[in-house]
């Protein structure tokens, strides 16, 4: 499996910021990967290095196969980019920009250009400083998505959005996947992470703290545990894996990591089992996790 | 009384915003007219040299046309000032203007003010707080003008009729500035507009002053500028003239208020209409797109080069009707007769058009910095498009549009001053060198810009501040005294001086190549650096 980008150790650092420390990613050839972190992790840096917009302090990067630094423009030709903020020119309308992005690109499908503008429901004929947020982005993402290229680089390409065009969005980016293109996505919304990336990389200050495959992922989670035994419970306490234990007689709460699921109800059923609820574990208590400030104080576990 | 509701406020945000600006542009403005009369003051302690360079100032049509008449050939104030008062008043309605301008529309395009309206904030707020920042900065100019005047040794009745002179003209300006806020839709658009109102009212104070048999002397009357020269400080101090500018800008609020009762905030007088759904065929280059960018504002310097350069070219052949008394017919002769002093105007006249084309210029390279500052130069980085290929469609915009501008401005004076003259054939081609030879000076100041934004993109507005110390020492280099070296440092004072003068190719060469290396290091330093 070759690999569309590859970032190791990269550092970036504005005057006494450090906004990349040690940054590693891999984007496979073919996946739609996620790209999460809390505001100013160092995403959009991450994405600008990729695009040699900045130049890195430190450390290696590769772009299909090139250094984006030097050979920005050849390889501009093969993907398409999504900023955050999208600003157009107050004198150009939609369908211009759209065209004139596509050209510069090398090319756009006549096709899905208008077939993308239906979908996403856009005046092309408005001029640019008329447009809302959300259909600033809209234009943004039209001109993207119309463009005949390897990799799509979208930062945030949702904010702003209406749930309706979210939707949209999600399909057209499963169109983009059955098409074999790679796909960065950066972004903030899990559900729209769960439902659409392959694989994720969560970024805290300036570096990757997870990565993996959404069920890798779900590893690091932790189920939640309600259970009413026949008799005392045993042993749970001394169980690697186990956390927030409360047992009041026979009942057992508490939350397992996914990976210590087995061993834990082994405990359990020596016991006697007579009632158990499960929750099933959510992306989202991982993400929250690491979006929290104080989760230096927990244990990190990495899977690579 | 609702529709003001957050006015202080906003008043208060306003000078918060521009704590340093506006103290600056006092700073400046006093400084300028205190130095300019202390200077005089030393220079003219014999009234015969007073007299005598008020005649000969009265007697150049290109002082005359560029300054004004000086009212009384005796008066000290006058004579010191005279540089300063239809030019300084039109600096003082720029400012004035622009902070208008850019308290209502610019804020009102940012969204800032979409922000603030969904709170408490009357719909005239907006522009009662620009208004009174506005007026309240000009009024300040003018008091300590005055007071610095008098402080200076002139007259003190003369020195509060000049400085109230300059806060009239402000206050005018301050309303030309708030109807084109609310007639256009950019803060671009408003700027542009108010910078034709104030060239037009500059050009109608000169079509009067130049009037040589007083025919058309009243055409001052129509310009905002004529009417601040004609309060005559230090020559009559005609203080009720003062009510004309005031009048009118109780007309132009009252103007702008009804337009604001008539539109939605966001919005300009003129509705957008939907454009083309498809890009033309030609819009596919970096180039086509800077075009498209700067086309209406090159069109609008355009046709006022054209103009300008047409008007240059009849006042001059007017020339010999400035030339009435004995002693200045003398001095035409010793000063080459009336070819020799048509051509010093017309050289004089064309160096302006060199200062002012240089604005073009800078205005059209700063764009490179608002378009990476706005985000918008990203995207198209991130296409095809390599860096010097996306800097190099606004330098050649910026260099090349300075080219046809001053050439315009040239062919317009050629053919009037060739038509009335009846020389056509000479004298066309004599202005377009006289204009091409401002060029390599142009592209120096242009090429600043660019090498500014290439190293240090944060102070690429630091090119206007190199463009106004050029001018003012230009303007003052020599009253002042300036030691040479720093006289040189100006790039305009190396143009050889066409028509008529002596033309000498080694000053050319050499800001031509000072202009391609700056413009060099420029592409190179951006190639290098980070984006954004
Ligand atoms: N031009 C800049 N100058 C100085 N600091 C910057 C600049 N751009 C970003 N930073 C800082 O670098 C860090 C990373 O910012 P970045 O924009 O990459 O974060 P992000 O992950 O994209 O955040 P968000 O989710 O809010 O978009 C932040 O601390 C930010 O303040
Ligand atoms: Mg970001």
């Amino acid at each position: 499996m070759t690999s569309a980008i590859v970032v190791s150790g990269l550092h970036k650092s504005y005057g006494s910021t450090h906004a990349l420390d040690g940054l590693d990613l891999e984007v496979a050839t073919g996946e739609v990967h996620g790209f999460l972190g809390p505001n100013g992790a160092g995403k959009s840096t991450a994405i600008r290095v990729l695009l040699g917009l900045l130049r890195g302090d430190a450390g290696e990067v590769s772009l299909l196969g090139g250094d984006p630094w030097h050979d920005a423009a050849k390889l501009h030709r093969r993907l398409a980019y999504v900023p955050g903020d999208v600003n157009l020119w107050p004198n150009l309308t939609g369908g211009e920009v759209i065209d004139l992005l596509g050209r510069l690109r090398g090319g756009l499908d006549e096709k899905r250009r208008d077939d993308l503008l239906r979908r996403f429901d856009l005046d092309p004929t408005k001029k640019g400083r008329t447009y809302s947020k959300g259909n600033r982005q809209k234009v943004a993402l039209v001109a993207a998505l119309a463009s005949d290229v390897e990799l799509l680089i979208l930062d945030e390409p949702t904010s702003g959005l209406d749930p309706l065009m979210e939707e949209v969005f999600r399909q057209c980016i499963e169109d983009e996947s059955q098409r074999d293109r790679t796909v960065l996505l950066s972004s903030h919304i899990l559900s729209e992470v769960e439902a659409l990336c392959d694989r994720v990389s969560i970024i805290r200050r300036g570096k990757v703290v997870e990565t993996g495959t959404l069920s890798e992922l779900r590893h690091l989670t932790r189920t939640s545990i309600h259970a009413e035994l026949a008799g005392a419970p045993n042993g749970i306490a001394q169980l690697p894996g186990v956390h927030d234990l409360d047992v009041e007689g026979n009942r057992v709460r508490c939350e397992v990591d996914t990976a210590q699921l087995d061993a834990v109800m082994r405990q359990l059923s020596a016991s006697g089992i007579k009632s158990l609820v499960a929750q099933p574990p959510t992306l989202e208590e991982l993400f929250l996790r690491h979006y929290e400030d104080d989760v230096a104080a927990e244990p990190e576990v990495a899977v690579r | 009384m609702n529709d003001f509701v957050g006015t202080g406020t906003l008043v208060r945000l306003a000078l918060r915003r521009d704590r340093v600006l506006i103290p600056i542009w006092i700073v400046v403005f006093v400084i300028s007219a205190a130095g300019s009369a202390k200077a005089s003051i030393d220079l003219y302690s014999d009234k015969a040299a007073l007299v005598e360079a008020a005649r000969t100032s009265n007697a150049s049509p290109a002082l005359v046309s560029l300054y004004g008449r000086i009212f009384d050939e005796s008066s000290l104030g006058e004579v010191s000032l005279f540089k300063l008062t239809a030019f300084g008043a039109l600096l003082v309605g720029l400012l004035a203007a622009m902070l208008v301008v850019r308290h209502t529309r610019s804020e009102e395009e940012s969204g800032r003010l979409e922000l603030l309206s969904a709170g408490v904030l009357g719909r005239y707020a907006a522009l009662t707080a620009a208004l009174i920042v506005s007026a309240s900065t000009v009024i300040v100019i003018g008091l300590v003008t005055a007071l610095s005047l008098v402080g200076s040794g002139l007259d003190t009745k003369g020195s509060f009729a000049f400085g109230l002179m300059w806060a009239a003209t402000g206050l005018a300006f301050a309303g030309v500035g708030a109807v084109t806020a609310q007639v256009t839709e950019s803060a671009r658009a408003a700027n542009g507009l108010t910078a034709i109102v104030l060239g037009v009212a500059y050009v109608l104070r000169a079509i009067g002053d130049s009037s040589s048999d007083g025919s058309t002397q009243w055409v001052s009357w129509l310009s905002p500028i004529g009417w601040g020269q004609q309060v005559r400080p230090y020559a009559g101090d005609r203080f009720v003239v003062l009510l004309v500018p005031l009048v009118f800008l109780a007309v132009l609020i009252a103007a702008a208020t009804a337009l604001i009762r008539r539109r939605d905030l966001g919005a300009g007088l003129v509705r957008p209409r939907p454009g083309p759904p498809r890009a033309a065929k030609s819009l596919r280059s970096p180039l086509a797109l800077a075009w498209r960018l700067h086309r209406g504002s090159f069109i609008a310097w355009g046709f006022a080069f054209l103009l300008l350069g047409l008007l240059v070219g009849n006042i001059a052949s007017n020339v010999d009707g400035f030339v009435t008394s004995d002693s200045a017919k003398e001095m035409v002769q010793k000063l080459g007769g009336v070819e020799g002093i048509t051509d010093a105007f017309l050289a004089t006249e064309m160096g302006v058009m060199g200062l002012l084309a240089s604005a073009f210029g800078i205005q059209a390279a700063l764009r490179l910095r608002s378009e990476e500052s706005a985000l918008r130069a990203e995207p198209l980085l991130a296409t095809g498009v390599t860096r010097s290929r996306w800097l190099a469609s606004h330098v050649l915009i910026a260099l090349l549009g300075t080219g046809a501008l001053i050439l315009v401005a040239g062919l317009g004076s050629g053919i009037s001053s060739g038509a009335s003259l009846g020389n056509m054939g000479r004298q066309v081609p004599r202005m377009l060198a006289a204009s091409a030879v401002q060029l390599p000076a142009i592209w120096l100041v242009t090429a600043l810009v660019v090498v500014l934004f290439g190293f240090a993109p944060r102070l690429v507005t630091g090119g206007w501040v190199l463009y106004g110390v050029f001018l003012l020492i230009g303007q003052f280099g020599e009253i002042f005294n300036l030691p040479q070296w720093m006289i040189n440092l100006s790039p305009y004072g190396h143009t050889p001086r066409l028509p008529g003068g002596d033309f000498s190719v080694t000053p050319v060469i050499w800001l031509t190549a000072i202009a391609a290396a700056l413009t060099l290091a420029g592409f190179a330093t951006f190639r290098r650096r980070d984006i954004g």
